[in-house]
């Protein structure tokens, strides 16, 4: 069970919402900055491909997909 | 360095951003791919009328977040905007951004006026953006960033007019706006004077640039490389730690733009079409099914309806080459223009049909945003593999061409994937194996329905296919153990909104590659042709004539229709194509294969397509000359072993021709493009021997194990 400290979007259920608070890789979010996950940021996670990875999160009116190892480098809260 | 002779416009914008839509609209059928000069990434460019006096030549940027770039294909972008001396250097930019994601849209832009460059905003899809509630006032967007904004229509072509008066005043004034986004100078001032003052530069961000990117730009000297890496020791400059603090920096500022200038509900939805079709398309169960039919009916669609127009060529071509022999005077020139020309024309045009079906087909999904949706559904497969979700976009097209998709690959950005994908692209199924296919599978299987509209034939191609992907994973399997890298590969993509195709946009698509078809592989395959009635006209000194005096003597009960049919067959085996293909013909006799096959099996190498006419070549050269023109796949079961009095296409045989050209590395084209993307010998001659390799010994076990 993920602790408050270490919850990433990899945590996340489907449907359920969070707030993006940091990252844990420095390159990828560099990446992910630039496609507008922003610290503050509310997502929602939108979908779990077949077999749970990649997933997709909705933010602002578009959807991201990424890989689960690539979502749990974003802490959520 | 050439003067510019006409004014230049980049096109910038993030993907999915209708960039490309737009530059369909402006430039249509004037467009030409080409090189960005020193790389291989493709260069769309093309021609758009500013007025009655001028024209203007527009440049297709790749698709790009930002001008940090992750891929090989970004690198282009920001290595051309800071680059003055850049023959593609831009008098304005048309950055495209998309008004339903205004903010992150305008991350580009902001980067770009920074540099300093004339800029027009472009803006699109407001449509979608209406759809989700969300306003957007051009007039306020204006004011805020201080440079024009058109807004436009991509999709539809709307708002061109404006587009074409706005770049025009800024090409004749160029304005640029005063206000920067983001300052460095304020940040690291001492770092960024210095900068300057070394490398001559007078603008920061271009400065600033310099520091993150001087590895990567194609224009600066190592001296200067040095210089640089030497400041930001100096000056203890954390790279990615600034890069950061720049792009939160810039989204605050874009926010301010963004509540200016757009109304939009308390909580923004992507549209609810789309949130419904991934809950199917992602489905564990349906998304799979769902992606299974649509490979069927691609096949399906492929082999059946392009079979009408097909059949149309055929007879058309057919009943030209009748009349031109009878028309013309028989001599050698005529025999030529028909045997030899014609054929090979005739062989180039036939596919066209399948090409274009394929396109439609592969392009609607593009267009549509179910692509990707295919790359997340297939990621976690792939991934196995050593392969990207990415990968599926080249491994579908190479179902097509393995040259353009091989050349699709870099858009994977991690370079361990990206190579084995160019390398295990070639095994999928291309278009030019198609012919060969559906001639040897309508030989030796029944058209006997089993589901509906589909037969054993169609099946069989399916499984052609299968085989193909199949040996395509489990080569990028074992690949994957042998190729080092140090990069990760990121898999983050935006997933855009399902839209109907752009038909204009699909139509250009389909265009471009039927002309890529007949001028690139056509050629080839037209020159093949009159080489091989040349081999096959012409012997080495008399012994075309020996061949007919011997045949006089040997066989002095022949006459007429009978003896012309055995000189014809004589003077083939004497001439220079007979003697090449039984010189190989111990080597390919295990595989069931006779020296005629012998012959198309080395000419196929220029293209696998040649297979085909060659075979056509050499069976009509060796035919009554009387007889009239029927099609090859009678004439192909017709032909009986001088030996053994069985047909020469058996079932084992033709299953071995069938696995071999699975396998077999049978194109110079591909090989050249593997030389070209991996800038070496060292990997096109890796995929030429394991492909060939694979390919004779399959061939062998299928046929000994069928015979």
């Amino acid at each position: 069970m993920p602790t408050a400290a270490t919850k990433t979007i990899a945590d996340l259920k489907t449907g359920e919402r969070a707030i993006i608070r940091s990252f844990r890789d420095v390159s990828l979010s560099l990446k992910l900055l630039e496609m507008g996950c922003l610290p503050g940021t509310e997502i929602v996670l939108n979908f779990k491909a077949p077999f749970g990875d990649p997933i997709g999160i909705e933010m602002g009116g578009y959807c991201l997909s990424m890989r689960k190892a690539e979502a749990a480098t974003i802490l959520v809260v | 360095m050439a003067s510019k002779t006409k004014p230049i416009i980049a096109l910038a914008g993030n993907p999915n951003s209708g960039k490309s839509s737009l530059f369909n609209q402006l430039t249509g059928l004037r467009q030409k791919i080409g090189n960005f000069p020193g790389v291989t990434v493709d260069k769309k460019s093309g021609t758009f009328r500013l007025d009655a006096a001028t024209e203007a030549t527009v440049v297709d940027l790749p698709g790009v977040y930002s001008l940090y770039p992750q891929s090989l294909d970004e690198r282009v972008v920001i290595d051309i905007l800071a680059n003055p001396a850049h023959e593609d250097y831009p008098e304005v930019v048309v950055v495209v951004v998309d008004a339903s994601n205004l903010k992150r849209n305008l991350l580009l832009f902001t980067e770009i006026a920074d540099l300093g460059l004339p800029v027009v905003l472009a803006l699109n899809m407001l449509d979608v953006a209406q759809n989700m509630q969300l306003q957007v006032n051009a007039t306020k967007l204006a004011m805020q960033t201080g440079v024009p904004v058109v807004r436009i229509n991509a999709r539809t072509g709307e708002g061109l007019e404006l587009l074409r008066q706005a770049v025009r005043q800024v090409l004749e004034k160029p304005v640029l706006s005063q206000k920067v986004y983001f300052d460095p100078a304020h940040h690291v001032p001492e770092l960024i004077a210095e900068v300057k003052q070394k490398c001559d530069l007078a603008n920061n961000n271009l400065a600033l640039h310099y520091l993150h990117q001087h590895g990567i730009f194609s224009f600066i000297s190592t001296e200067k490389r040095v210089v640089l890496d030497e400041l930001i020791e100096k000056h203890g400059f954390d790279l990615p730690d600034f890069q950061a603090e720049e792009t939160i920096n810039r989204y605050q500022k874009i926010d301010g733009i963004v509540k200016a200038t757009v109304t939009a509900p308390a909580v923004v939805q992507a549209p609810v079409w789309t949130k419904r079709l991934d809950q199917i398309l992602l489905h564990p169960l349906w998304g799979y099914t769902v992606f299974l039919l649509v490979l069927l009916v691609i096949f399906q669609a492929v082999f059946l309806l392009a079979q009408y127009p097909m059949d149309v060529i055929d007879g058309g071509v057919a009943a030209l080459t009748d009349w031109l022999k009878a028309t013309l005077p028989p001599s050698a020139l005529t025999n030529l223009l028909t045997d030899g020309l014609l054929a090979g024309i005739g062989g180039v045009v036939i596919f066209i049909p399948q090409i274009a079906f394929l396109f439609l087909l592969i392009s609607i999904l593009e267009e549509s945003g179910y692509m990707a949706r295919v790359m997340v559904i297939m990621d976690r497969l792939m991934r196995k593999f050593g392969l990207n979700g990415r990968s599926v976009v080249p491994l579908i097209s190479g179902v097509a061409c393995a040259v353009p998709a091989m050349m699709s690959a870099r858009s994977i950005s991690n370079y361990k994937e990206r190579l084995i994908t160019i390398l295990v692209t070639p095994l999928m199924s291309c278009a030019a194996r198609l012919p060969i296919f559906t001639i040897l599978i309508a030989l030796v299987m029944p058209p006997t329905p089993v589901v509906g509209f589909i037969n054993w034939q169609g099946i069989t191609l399916l499984g052609l296919y299968a085989l193909g992907l199949a040996s395509a994973l489990l080569s990028a399997w074992a690949l994957k153990g042998f190729i080092k890298t140090e990069d990760k590969g990121y898999f983050i993509m935006e997933m855009p909104t399902y839209k109907w195709p752009r038909w204009y946009h699909v139509g250009i698509s389909i265009w471009e590659s039927v002309k890529a078809f007949v001028l690139e592989a056509g050629k080839i395959i037209v020159a093949i042709s009159i080489i091989l009635w040349v081999l096959a006209s012409y012997g080495p000194g008399d012994s075309m004539e020996r061949a007919e005096q011997n045949l006089r003597q040997t066989q002095p009960a022949l006459t007429g229709q009978a003896f012309d049919n055995a000189v014809a067959a004589q003077k083939l085996e004497n001439s220079y194509a007979g003697r090449f293909g039984k010189f190989i013909e111990p080597a390919i006799a295990p595989l069931g294969y006779d020296w005629k096959i012998g012959i198309a099996l080395l000419t196929s190498f220029a293209a696998r397509e040649v297979f085909v006419g060659t075979i056509s070549t050499i069976y009509s050269i060796g035919s009554d000359a009387g007889e009239e023109n029927s099609t090859i796949k009678k004439r192909l079961k017709a032909e009986v072993n001088a030996k053994t009095g069985k047909p020469v296409y058996s079932t084992a045989t033709a299953f071995s021709l069938l696995i071999f050209y699975v396998f077999a590395m049978m194109c110079m084209s591909t090989l050249a493009t593997a030389y070209r993307e991996t800038h070496g010998w060292k990997w096109p001659a890796v995929q030429f021997f394991y492909m060939t390799g694979l390919a004779y010994l399959l061939a062998f076990l299928t046929y000994q194990g069928l015979k």
